[in-house]
């Protein structure tokens, strides 16, 4: 499998002023590879969306590199690189119902990037749209009908089609299905899918829920507090999770079973996610660990392969420098 | 205990819903939210009502609160008793004053639930001096303590602090802590931990159990999330369009599914038990218009079982065993598929 995208220690902080600043992703390091689902979680904050964003340079880079197809994207995009780029890279956004602009139409809203980024004329333009209506499971007849019509299921279809239309080779889904009912989240999982395989998607997949992610990726990466903790095949970090953060967020998830349920230790955790400004030395999970060490709290621990190559930590209890 | 408490029938059930049906006024025209539901809810059990948005769950458990907003709202039919006691309808004051008392409420979303412009301990201590006659010096003492029993650290200058220096899984905490002020037999959680963290929606239901064994109270749980329904329940009512259309044991309704609609909800969720790993199965289309609520099962258009007889006649109520009933047509003798088939096949039922 080639590579599609890589990031290489991707870094996003934000200044408040007076020397504050938010560390939203430090020194992210991933690659995705051609027509791969990867899917990545983590706690709100722990900078899963700036990471998204900032891969597909809607927010600037602060330092690291994103390389695309091996072409070093800038660090701040100029708007003829927008105009270059968003054919290749999209977004599903969250909430479909802040997402979509209220006094455009469904057709303007779908067919705008068609406009922007081909010469395609007025008529074809209201083909393809209504060609992407029908494979997103709407009428070509919604077209002339603003977002307000539709219930939250239909809008995510509206921004799925809005996004595939100039098919890009490489979709950031940021939680597109967890405004959605059940049954809904189905539904739009399925089309995700679909599209995908008809269209050779390479989709990073961000959401919380985990049984979701690892039901629809191939890989699954955590981040915790604006780093990656650990990134592997989505059944071996969901089933055997290595970092001590993975274990705590798989054990917490409940699961529809209630004989599974009474019989599960109580994982809770104690204490939340720290602010993600002036972040402490050593590993940022450290104060939070069940199983911190002293080391834990003065170096920050590398990403490291375990067994395989495809299996990285970053925890000193399996490093080196820790004995046993 | 004031005088009003000897209202109270100890031998009846904590909290009996009978038939309840509830209509909003809008420019739309009509919305039937609510059309006949019943429970009952024992001392010390957790009953979670689940069921998609729109479904009427959340305005069930406000008309028993008498948070429906009347006109628009309008409690066309049902009772809801307390211990015997009817405390559906705005306007009898005892029954508002048994609600206060006797049922805690907390809501989705911590941070506009709460009054920004009051400290958290004051207004936790507010119930305390309505319902329960503490003085103020009084009451803020028991918010600091109940803040205590919520397990928030340094509860003393928490109590002090307002709502935007918590977080919002502390947000929730503190509504606990109010909610259980006045010592209720019934706690009402709506959708308690939708908006938080997988991590931190444990710790919030670990201590929703803790002060549930602590103090006997029984929990109405309203979720759209079936892990943690299978987490908390004891009973579980599954709701559509305004409807009760399966009761019973989280084992019955988890293991013995009866009604097609739980079996979709299900077969739309991932799961992570390896023996029972299967495709999506989404619910295609999406609830009905109850606006106008179609004549037979609510959950016709959608149900890959649906015969003719679902369209024009509601099902009744069929009883698998004595807490357990499902309401769906194929239970009747007549039906072509037996349910069995339709069960979702679990290898631990």
């Amino acid at each position: 499998m080639s590579t599609l995208v890589e990031a290489k220690e991707l870094t996003r902080f934000f200044d408040m002023g007076r020397d504050q600043r938010v560390h939203a992703v430090e020194k992210v390091s991933l690659t995705i590879g051609e027509k791969e689902i990867v899917g990545l979680v983590g706690e709100s904050g722990s900078g899963k969306s700036t990471f998204g964003k900032t891969l597909l340079g809607l927010h600037d880079k602060t330092s690291g590199d994103v390389v695309y197809r091996g072409e070093v994207l800038p660090s701040k995009y100029s708007p003829a690189d927008f105009q270059r780029l968003a054919a290749k890279m999209q977004m599903i956004f969250q909430d479909p119902y802040s997402s979509l602009n209220p006094r455009m139409t469904v057709g303007e809203i779908i067919g705008e990037g068609l406009r922007l980024h081909s010469a395609a004329s007025i008529e074809s333009v209201k083909e393809q749209v209504a060609e992407w209506l029908r494979k997103v499971g709407l009428q070509p007849d919604h077209m002339s009908r603003y977002p307000h019509e539709f219930s939250g299921g239909q809008r995510q279809r509206i921004g799925i089609a809005r996004a595939l239309i100039l098919e890009p080779e490489f979709v950031v889904c940021d939680e597109p299905i967890s405004a959605l009912d059940v049954s809904v989240q189905a539904q739009v999982i399925n089309l995700l899918g679909e599209l995908k395989e008809s269209m050779g998607l390479t989709l990073l997949f961000i959401a919380h829920d985990l049984s979701m992610v690892r039901y629809v990726s191939d890989r699954m990466a955590v981040m915790y507090l604006g780093s990656l903790v650990e990134l592997g095949k989505a059944d071996e970090v969901y089933f055997d999770p290595k970092h001590p953060y993975t274990e705590i967020l798989v054990g917490s998830n409940p699961e529809p079973d209630p004989n599974l349920e009474r019989s599960r230790p109580s994982t809770a955790i104690q204490g939340e996610i720290p602010s993600p400004v002036n972040v402490p030395a050593g590993c940022r999970f450290a104060n939070r660990c069940p199983k911190a060490m002293d080391v834990c709290r003065n170096t920050t621990p590398e990403l490291i392969a375990l067994e395989d190559a495809d299996r990285l930590v970053a925890c000193h209890l399996y490093s080196k420098l820790v004995p046993g | 205990m004031s005088a009003d408490g000897n209202k109270l029938n100890a031998d009846a059930p904590l909290l009996e819903v009978e038939n309840l049906h509830v209509e909003f006024d809008t420019y739309g025209g009509t919305v039937e939210a609510v059309r006949g539901v019943d429970f009952t809810v024992e001392q010390g059990q957790t009953l979670a009502i689940v069921g998609e948005s729109g479904c009427g769950k959340s305005v069930t458990v406000q008309s028993i609160m008498g948070l429906i907003p009347m006109p628009p709202g309008r409690i066309t039919a049902g009772s809801a008793r307390l211990r015997g006691h009817e405390v559906l309808g705005r306007n009898r004051i005892d029954g508002k004053e048994i609600r206060g008392r006797e049922i805690g409420m907390i809501f989705q979303d911590p941070m506009t639930s709460l009054n920004p412009t009051m400290s958290i301990g004051a207004q936790i201590a507010e119930p305390l001096q309505v319902h329960r006659g503490y003085s103020a010096t009084d009451a803020f003492a028991e918010a600091v303590h109940l803040l205590e029993m919520s397990k928030i650290p340094e509860a003393a200058k928490r109590a002090r602090q307002y709502p935007f220096e918590f977080s919002g899984g502390m947000l929730q905490r503190a509504m606990i802590a109010m909610a259980i002020s006045c010592k209720p037999s019934i706690l009402i959680a709506d959708e308690p931990t939708t908006a938080l963290d997988v991590t931190i929606q444990a710790q919030i239901l670990d201590l929703m159990q803790d002060l549930q064994k602590e103090t006997g109270m029984a929990i109405i749980l309203i979720t759209h999330d079936l892990g943690v329904v299978a987490r908390m329940a004891d009973e579980v009512a599954v709701m559509y369009a305004g409807r009760v259309v399966e009761h019973g044991s989280a084992d019955d309704v988890f293991y013995r599914s009866a009604h097609p609609y739980t079996v979709g909800l299900k077969e739309a969720m991932p799961t992570n038990d390896p023996a029972l790993q299967h495709e999506l199965k989404p619910i295609e289309g999406s609830p009905p218009d109850l606006f106008a609520p179609p004549r037979g099962c609510g959950y016709c258009a959608r149900c890959p079982h649906a015969m003719q007889v679902c369209d024009v006649q509601p099902p009744s109520d069929h009883f698998l065993h004595d807490h357990h009933f499902s309401r769906c047509w194929l239970h009747h003798e007549q039906a072509p598929i037996k349910p069995e088939t339709i069960y979702f096949k679990d290898a631990k039922a």
